[in-house]
Formats: C-alpha cells, structure tokens, sequence
C-alpha cells in the first residue's frame, strides 16, 4: 500500500505561489493521505523540458500521477476542499 | 537629426513573405513584438507560419507556440503551402511549444496561479533551438483558457518583455470580433506590442476581399493604408502593395504596329511601344479581332506576343483567328505567341493577377492583350476590380512591354462600361468601336478618343471585317451622334457648310 498516490507538483523556483502550493501540499498530504504517498517537485526553471512534455502551461500545476485517473490541479493549492476533490478524497468521506 | 538616429536604432527584419517587406519598408522591427489582429479566417495563423517558413528559407529558427491548434492540425494544414514542418522539426529548424487545448482535460483550480510554465517552456525553446523567429497564435485563446484575466495580462506583459531580452522577432496574433472596431479582443495590443499588423476579410457584394494594414509601427516607416493579399497554394500569403507603385516607367517613343496599317495611320504611327491600350465596343463590334491583329502584328514584326483569353476557349480563338487570315495555332506552335485561357470565376481576381503576372515573367512577351477585362469584373467588386486593373497596368508598364485590353460596353449603340470609368485615366489610347445603325442596317465605325503623347486622326472612320481581318474606310461625314448612341444624318450641304467653319476639309 506504500506510494498509493504519487503526484508532482510544477512550480517557478522560489516565487511566493509556489512556495504556498508545496507548503499546502504538504499540510493537505500529512493531514489526509498518512503515508501512502509520494510526492515530487518540478522547478520549471530547472527542468523547462519536463514541463513541455507534460503540457504544463501555468505554475503552479499539481499533477495527481497515481491512482487514475489523471487529474491536475492549478493554482497554489490555498482552497483545500478543491484539492481534496481533485485527489477524490471529498467524494469518498462523503460516501463513507 | 536625433529623430533619424533612432529610427536608425530599429533595425528590420526581412520576413520574406511577399510584398510585406515592402509594405513595412523592410520587414518587422527585429527583436520586438508585432500583434497580428484579425478576425476568424483573415489567415493569421497563415501568416504566423509563413513568417517562421520563411525564415527557414534564409537560414534562420523559429519557435511556434500555438495556444489554439494543436501541431498536428498545424502540420498537416500547412501541408498544402508546401511547408514541411515535420521535416523542419526533425532537423531542428521549427519547435513547437504546444499550449493548446488538451482533449478531455479540464483542470480544477484551487488558488492564485501564473504562466511561468509557459514562459520558462517558451525561453528554453528559443535557446535550446537558438531561435531567431517566435510566432505565437493566438493570444486570446489564453483568456479562454484560463479565468482570471488580469493574471493573464500581467502574464504575457512578461512574455514580451522576456522575448525582448532574448532578442528574437516575434509575431503575436490576435483575434478581432469586427473588421472596423476595437483592435482585438481582450484589449491584448495594449501590452504587448509597439506594432500592430490588422488583417482584413471583408465581404462586400457577396465576394470576400483580404487586406491588410500596418496601423502602428513605433518609430519606424511603413506603407499607410489597406493591401489586398490574397492566400496561394505553395506560397501563402501574397501581399499586393498597390498605390506603393511608383509611376516610374519610363516613356517611350519608339511606335508598335497595332497589326492594321489603317490604324496605325489613325493613331499617328502606331501606339507606343509600352503602352496600355483600351479598346471598347458592344458585343460583336470586333474587339476580339483587334486582339487578334494586335498579336499577328507583334509576331509579323518578331515580337513574343501573349494573349489572355478570359472569354473563349482556345479552340475558339483559333477559329476566330483563322477566319480573319491569321493562324493562332502555328504562331503558337512556333513559340511566338502564348494563349493563356482562364476562366474568370475559377478564382478570386487577386489570384488571377498573380498568375497574369507569371506568366508573363515566364514568357517575357513584347506585347500582352487581355480579353476581356469586363469579364473578370463579375469576379470581382469595384474597389477589387479597380486594384486589380491597377495592379496589372502598373506591372506591364514596368516590364516595357505594349498592352491591349477590351472592354465591353453594355449597349449596341454608344455607351460606356464601368471598367471604362475605371481605367481611362490610367490608359495611354483608347479605341471605341461603335455600332452605326444606318437606314435599317449595322454598320461598324472606329475611332481613337485618346491617344497620350500624339496627334491621331479623330474622324470616326467606318470599318468591315472579311476574311482577311479589318478594314478601316472613310469617316462617317454625315451622321452624328455616334458615340452618344443616337446618330442622326445630316444633309451634306450641312456637312460642308459645318466643316467649312472649322477646318479646311481636305
């Protein structure tokens, strides 16, 4: 059950929005997802050719890799609720 | 003098897409931005691809970030200009930077977000490929894309000023909701470009017509006004540049034989030898047969003689030429003349001036004649029509070389034709053929109303035409009213008593 999620964040070296978007992951992963997850950083700037093979078009892009489907996520991640609701994890509290 | 300093300081950039370096007096300012405006199909994305192709031509890279089609639309509809893009893309010539639409993929937003993915994919793209030309089509596709428009504006405010400082010369288009209003959508021009390109595809009179216009071109030169242009296979855009031709031709004395000795006497030694000539009559008044004797003139005298034929079929002329003594079919076989037959709706009247144009940089001819300029009118509004005939007068003055176009009228008797109204001034002679009604029967008469630069006979002279062509006689002396349509005759003592008072009568 290990890395049941794995997602990838694409930010803009240190600007203030991405650094909100991998703070926010983090809290949002801790608080919700235990340990079953891994997850990834994509400097853009670092790495502009992963970006174009991936499409990504604005920073920051969180990409939910595993499980499927795929999902994206823009923006730096500040409304929890859509970020729980990308990573279907909304949906399965409300089924519970 | 500082002002020249800086327009020195603004270097251009040859594009290489046909008649816009003219246009622009050089090309696009190198190393900025120029906003391409239009509304949807005014062949923006035509133009953005061109303008890298033609880079390509000479040497140099290009980058392509298209936010609307994909590459693989892009690709295969480019396909038909002749443009290999797969190709280019294979030996690092073209890049694209794909931000288009993804298929089925809609993203959730949580929070504030920018385009540095875009940005930083753009400027590894320029330097990864050492780029010198970006095209980007289409901005506003962004604002559809993404929600909050003011992040996006802000956003491409740092896409042009970081393409700045990269130094590459970069299209951006944009899309326009009216031909004659606001310069695009979503206000884009505002920020991100000193110069904006505004491409037109107006429809009037149920036919659509292309130009385009610089508008804004920050301290530098440029053409004022609307070009039409048109789109050709193999080529692209094809731009027009119309009143940017100069009235520079220079004159000439030496006299042509325009194929009839009677006439060349009436025009006082024949026309000029780069000379356009407009000869006008009703149907059947025998335009065609002075087109015919116009070549079999040239050919006589050793002359490549060309021949548009927009009203009949080659195996008609041929007839027609036969019939009045003169062989079209040998003269042709022989080289000397080339019979070029169109029809006139088979494409837009832009279209049919390149491909005159062609021609006659193929064939290099001494004379040309075009019959009938009235019938590419139909094809055609009177603002194209107008340019058309421009166009072509203009280019085979510049080439030195006689030309001979008909028009018809649209009455039997007197009359004028609009395509009249529109070239006469731009005309050296004019010929009318009239029809003469005389007791109960047709009669044909001739004159010359204008010949520049020379006395000519200005009686109005009967002609008949047999098999062995046309035969100019004596002028109609007791008939007036002619040209108005209405002959009336006159006495001849009134006819001499008149010409008494004027001239001697000879």
């Amino acid at each position: 059950m290990m890395n049941k999620y794995l997602l990838r964040l694409y930010v803009t070296g240190n600007s203030t929005k991405s650094q909100r978007a991998i703070a926010n992951l983090f809290r949002i992963c801790h608080e919700e997802l235990s340990e079953e997850y891994r997850i990834e950083i994509v400097d853009v700037l670092e790495e502009p050719e992963r970006a174009e093979k991936e499409k990504v078009l604005v920073t920051p892009t969180l990409i939910k890799q595993l499980p499927p489907p795929l999902q994206r996520i823009i923006g730096d991640l500040s409304n929890t609720d859509k970020v729980l609701l990308g990573l279907d994890l909304l949906l399965k509290e409300d089924s519970r | 003098m500082s002002q020249n300093n800086e327009q020195d300081l603004i270097a251009k950039l040859t594009t290489g897409i046909p008649g816009f370096d003219f246009l622009s007096e050089g090309g696009l300012p190198k190393g900025r931005a120029t906003l391409i405006a239009g509304t949807a199909g005014s062949a923006k994305t035509v133009f953005a691809c061109q303008f890298l192709a033609e880079g390509i031509k000479r040497g140099e890279t290009g980058v392509f970030v298209t936010f609307e089609e994909p590459p693989k639309a892009i690709r295969k509809n480019m396909g038909g200009f002749g443009w290999n893009i797969k190709q280019w893309e294979a030996e690092r010539k073209w890049a694209f930077v794909d931000a288009s639409p993804q298929p089925g993929e809609i993203p959730m937003v949580s929070g504030e977000y920018d385009l540095g993915a875009l940005i930083a994919r753009i400027e590894f793209a320029i330097s990864k490929y050492n780029a010198q030309r970006v095209s980007l089509d289409s901005l506003g596709a962004i604002f559809s894309h993404l929600v909050d428009s003011a992040q996006v504006r802000s956003d491409l405010f740092r896409l042009a000023s970081a393409l700045r400082e990269l130094e590459v010369t970069a299209i951006m288009t944009a899309e326009r909701i009216k031909e004659y209003g606001e310069i695009s959508r979503y206000g884009v021009e505002e920020f991100v470009a000193d110069n904006v390109v505004i491409l037109r595809n107006v429809l009037t009179d149920e036919k659509r017509r292309r130009t385009i216009e610089i508008l804004k071109y920050r301290g530098t030169d440029h053409q004022k006004g609307e070009f039409p242009f048109t789109i050709i296979p193999y080529k692209g855009v094809v731009i027009i540049p119309l009143s940017a031709i100069e009235l520079e031709q220079r004159s000439s004395n030496i006299r042509i034989t325009s194929g009839s000795e009677e006439l060349d006497r009436m025009c006082g030694g024949g026309f000029f030898r780069d000379s356009i000539i407009l000869v006008s009559g009703a149907t059947g008044t025998g335009k065609t047969l002075m087109v015919t004797e116009f070549m079999a003139g040239g050919v006589a005298n050793g002359e490549r003689c060309l021949v548009f034929a927009f009203e009949e079929s080659r195996e008609q002329l041929y007839r027609n030429s036969i019939g009045w003594g003169v062989d079209f079919h040998k003269m042709e076989k022989e080289g000397k003349l080339k019979v070029v037959c169109r029809y006139p709706e088979t494409t837009g009247l832009e279209n049919h001036l390149i491909n005159m144009k062609e021609t006659i940089q193929e064939f290099k001819p001494n004379r040309v004649a075009v019959d009938s300029l009235s019938a590419l009118e139909r094809v055609s509004n009177l603002k194209g029509f107008r340019e058309f005939i421009i166009g072509l007068t203009s280019f085979i003055k510049q080439q030195e070389i006689g030309g001979l176009f008909t028009s018809t009228t649209p009455n039997l008797l007197g009359g004028s034709s609009i395509t009249e109204g529109h070239i006469s001034t731009i005309t050296d002679s004019i010929i009318l053929l009239r029809y003469v009604e005389m007791y109960g029967e047709m009669r044909r008469g001739i004159t010359v109303l204008k010949m520049r630069g020379s006395m000519h006979d200005k009686d109005i002279r009967e002609f008949t035409i047999d098999n062995t062509g046309m035969h100019i006689g004596k002028p109609f002396r007791n008939v007036t009213g002619i040209l108005a349509g209405n002959p009336i005759y006159v006495t001849q003592n009134e006819v001499d008593r008149l010409s008494g008072l004027f001239e001697e009568d000879v």
